[in-house]
């Protein structure tokens, strides 16, 4: 075990070391970094791995919401119905959104920002503080969730989360994904696609879709690990944390804001 | 007299209690349906969990115990997963699309509607397989 961990410790200096050379080398734009370790299925997650991400605004395309589709495509959002009677305006301010396009206009020299708001995987998370069920919680791997076996649907956390990244479903769910549960009366958010990180992969779906139509916006991966895409990047370039005043240190971090 | 009153209430009795239990497994034989559904669970010779009777009453117990350690924990593919559940129970109709598990008559409803308990899973959980 030591051994191995000494082997990894090694690979990773030489790595770190040699990164410059190797960008040159391997190939432009291409970097070598250490894959991010699956976990075998039936082990329980541990404070080993903190997932995060980095979000780089400035690649954020204006009107591109292909991280918001990917996003509801794998976790069933697209599958729920708009209630009869209802206006779309209700609708639209009632159906739930892992993340959410958010513009920011620097009204002094008329910059615009766009950046996807989710669930932001906070160290603290006020959300679990004031959550009355423990339904809210923080797995042990950092990732912020609702537990719907608990929640009762009070929606304090939905007051308390500084970055309005909750959302209450309202009706019935008549069709829901075998991968992402829903009912009514419970509060969701952004979960990190934990199912696909339970079953040993190591991306998200909005990371994918990002990459997938050549932007890039998006790192995901282990912020413990040195090593790892989104720890070297964080490394490389200053980030900054949303309402870093709060002293959540949050697990998703943005840069070109 | 009197005894004879208390013989006769006793048999009374156990005559009652004789046509209830065979009420009963006359009903138990009913859910015991499945094994010959279109399931996978169908197919398959032993049990997989534990055995019918053991599930029969401590199904609840070996689904929440797996909901704990998968939601809090992140621990898959564990005995007692209710998605493993339906993927195995699950019929099929004559074009082969899956029967929701809730449906009247299927695997868990019927059970569950004999006895009179709520079936709450799937408030949220899907009913047959989705990926």
């Amino acid at each position: 075990m030591n051994n191995s961990q000494d082997t990894n410790q090694k690979r990773r200096q030489f790595l770190l070391k040699g990164a410059a050379v190797t960008a040159v080398a391997v190939a432009p734009g291409v970097m070598l970094h250490t894959a991010a370790k699956a976990k075998p299925l039936g082990d329980a997650v541990t404070d080993a791995v903190r997932w995060g991400m980095l979000v780089d605004a400035a690649k954020c395309a204006d009107g591109c919401d292909s991280c918001v589709q990917a996003c509801n495509d794998e976790n069933g959002l697209n599958l729920l119905q708009k209630p009869q009677g209802a206006s779309d305006e209700m609708w639209d301010e009632q159906i739930p959104k892992w993340i959410r396009n958010v513009k920011v206009k620097d009204n002094l020299t008329g910059h615009v920002t766009n950046l996807p708001m989710m669930c932001q995987h906070c160290e603290e998370p006020p959300c679990v503080d004031v959550c009355p069920t423990t339904a809210s919680f923080r797995r042990a791997d950092g990732i912020v969730m609702v537990d719907r076996h608990l929640c009762i649907g009070c929606r304090y956390c939905m007051m308390a989360c500084p970055y309005k990244a909750r959302s209450f479903v309202h009706e019935v769910v008549e069709h829901k994904l075998t991968r992402a549960p829903r009912g009514k009366g419970c509060v969701e958010s952004c979960n990190f696609c934990v199912h696909r990180l339970d079953d040993g992969k190591t991306t998200t779906a909005c990371q994918d879709a990002c990459a997938k139509d050549g932007h890039n916006a998006i790192t995901f991966g282990d912020l413990n690990d040195p090593g790892s895409e989104v720890s070297q990047a964080l490394k490389e370039q200053s980030s900054t944390q949303i309402r870093a005043d709060l002293k959540l240190n949050t697990g998703v971090r943005y840069r070109g804001v | 007299m009197k005894v004879r009153a208390f013989e006769h209430s006793l048999l009374l009795m156990l005559a009652v209690a004789l046509l209830a239990m065979a009420g009963v497994s006359s009903a138990a034989a009913d859910w015991t349906d499945w094994k010959n559904g279109t399931s996978r669970a169908a197919t398959v010779e032993k049990s997989c969990v534990r055995d019918a009777a053991f599930m029969r009453r401590n199904h609840m117990e070996v689904i929440k115990h797996a909901r704990i350690d998968t939601v809090r924990k992140g621990v898959r593919g564990v005995d007692g997963s209710l998605s493993e559940c339906i993927a195995c129970h699950v019929n099929k109709d004559d074009k082969g699309a899956h029967i929701p598990v809730n449906q009247e008559g299927q695997f868990c409803e019927a059970c569950h509607h004999y006895v009179g308990v709520a079936l709450d899973c799937y408030q949220c959980h899907s009913t047959v397989p989705v990926n």
